[in-house]
């Protein structure tokens, strides 16, 4: 059991702040760092491989990579996939949200009287969940760019999405009416590695752990 | 021309089938040298007759209705068929009864590499002989079947069914709070489980136990471990656990099994002792079981019994990768 543990660490959001945790728990981040456009990096103790967070978990329920870090976001949208979450890595934090335009109480009033209120997400899954586990009945849209153009081009009555600050809700003449999940970044694990290569992780998790 | 087939399924051609033969026969071969007999029930079954064993009938998902309106579903597991089976046709027979089956099951999965929605398993059941001898046993089987398909380093993942919950239940949590937390084990969540443990208001020392336990893993002294981590109230929980662990340590079985008190199975009808089998060359697990202890009761015929399922493409997948990695590491596993 030498060979290294495989890392799937996502590119995006968490990408810096991903980089400084490698950092503190001696895992050389450097390489990272270089802008290089590479997408596997290799290590001694730790192979790194980087991908979309959307990606994390296929990699990891899979079994192509032993760990991974994505948020939880991506976890509540791919509750299918079966992986071991172990850590919340403390950053990253944001929250999913459902949002409609300032001061726009139409959207009430439009599931009273059309019975459906239309919903664009990135995220269909925590939407059609979040809306049906409230017993009320939406019309989910995805759509793959940004989300916030849905309610001013008048494709849907409000978004549910992913904020942090809630600047780009804000520029958007958007406001946060309910908050389905505050998320971070979490450290997941497949479930085969998990039990064969336990001291490893067991001990990679402690470092990060101990920070 | 392309003429399709249903999603999950698929057509097997003579060097694929050839290999998967072979390890068909060598599963088949070593459960015939431990005295288990090879039986064949119907692919479908009378809905009504499998939710007596499990309310989900095992997660099947295809149904269909036949010439009065019945509703018949393709069969999910071996395990509730033979419970049937023995039910119907060995209810006069008080000796344990040891089959053995290499059927297909039909469950309506994300199709993957090594998961298909018809997929075929390689099994036994022991049925009459209680833990910890008759789960010794099955053990024992499984670790030939292991032997016998080339996996050195594959492993068994072994746990108990009851142990969390007859934990939550001796440190006095109600049903509710138990529900949620059992949950978020079931989601192998242990963030949220970490959460849900904070507000149950158990002692600081329960809480710890409750948030650490179903993290270890690893040789039989993580009993130890836990046992002194959690005191009697571990103690007792994990007495089944501990009497199994005796008896896989005097057969001399103890390398092959990684001793888990987190180790969950979806299927409700496992009592005690509960299996997985995973190998470093495949990410998903490639079989697994337990005791049923109350499942032949409810056919109404109440006798213990244990048994497992290897999935037999999964294994094949295995050995093709532990045969990859071998080439690329020079000969040799790495």
């Amino acid at each position: 059991m030498s060979e290294p543990l495989r890392l799937a660490v996502p590119r995006g959001a968490l990408f810096a702040d991903t980089l400084d945790l490698l950092d503190e728990i001696g895992v050389d981040s450097a390489p990272l760092r270089s802008g290089s456009r590479a997408l596997l990096f290799p290590g001694e103790r730790v192979t790194v491989v980087t991908m979309r967070p959307s990606d994390v978990p296929t990699y990891v329920e899979a079994g192509a990579v032993d760990l991974g870090i994505t948020g939880k976001d991506v976890l509540l949208e791919q509750q299918e996939r079966v992986v071991y979450e172990l850590l919340d890595l403390g950053y990253g934090q944001c929250r999913m949200v459902v949002a409609t335009r300032a001061g726009n109480r139409f959207a009430d009033e439009l599931e009273r009287r059309l019975g459906a209120v239309r919903i664009a997400t990135k995220y269909p899954r925590i939407a059609s969940r979040w809306f049906e586990d409230s017993g009320r009945q939406a019309e989910v849209i995805e759509v793959k760019g940004s989300v916030e153009l849905a309610p001013l081009a008048g494709l849907a009555d409000a978004i549910v999405d992913l904020t942090a600050s809630g600047r780009t809700l804000g520029e958007n003449d958007l406001e946060v009416r309910e908050v389905i999940a505050d998320c971070t970044a979490r450290l997941v694990a497949n479930r085969v590695a998990h039990k064969l290569r336990q001291a490893e992780i067991d001990e990679l998790v402690g470092r990060i752990d101990a920070r | 021309m392309s003429h399709p087939i249903p999603p999950g399924t698929r057509d097997i051609l003579p060097d694929e089938m050839r290999e998967l033969r072979a390890l068909s026969n060598a599963l088949l071969d070593t459960f015939a040298a431990h005295g288990y007999g090879e039986v064949w029930t119907p692919t479908m079954e009378y809905e009504d007759v499998l939710v007596k064993g499990d309310e989900r009938a095992a997660g099947a998902s295809y149904r269909l209705f036949d010439e009065h309106g019945q509703v018949l579903v393709l069969r999910s597991d071996m395990t509730i068929p033979i419970a049937r089976l023995v039910a119907t046709r060995f209810a006069r027979v008080r000796e344990p009864l040891r089959f053995c089956y290499l059927s297909h099951a039909y469950r309506a999965v994300t199709p993957q590499r090594g998961q298909q929605r018809e997929f075929l398993q390689a099994g036994i059941e022991l049925i009459g002989m209680d833990a910890p001898a008759g789960t010794v046993e099955v053990i024992e089987v499984l670790c030939a079947a292991l032997d016998a398909t080339d996996l050195p380093r594959a492993r068994i993942g072994l746990g108990d069914a009851g142990l969390y919950r007859g934990l939550l239940d001796g440190m006095g949590v109600a049903p509710d709070a138990a529900f949620s937390v059992l949950a978020a084990l079931e989601l192998h969540d242990f963030v949220g489980l970490e959460g849900l443990v904070e507000n149950l208001g158990v002692s600081d020392a329960s809480r710890r136990t409750l948030t650490a336990l179903p993290q270890l893993r690893g040789g039989a002294e993580v009993i130890d471990r836990a046992v002194e981590l959690g005191g009697e109230d571990v103690r007792q929980a994990t007495q089944r656990l501990r009497d199994v662990a005796a008896g896989v340590q005097d057969r001399g079985l103890a390398d092959r099994i990684i001793f888990d008190l987190g180790l969950v199975r979806d299927l409700g009808y496992y009592t005690g002792a509960i299996f997985e089998v995973y190998d470093p060359a495949l990410g998903h697990v490639i079989g697994g079981g337990g005791r049923y202890d109350e499942l032949l009761g409810r056919f109404g015929d109440p006798r213990p019994a244990c048994g497992f399922a290897l999935f037999v493409e999964r294994l094949h997948v295995a050995q093709a990768e532990e045969e990859r990695r071998a080439r690329e590491h020079g000969g040799g596993a790495a």
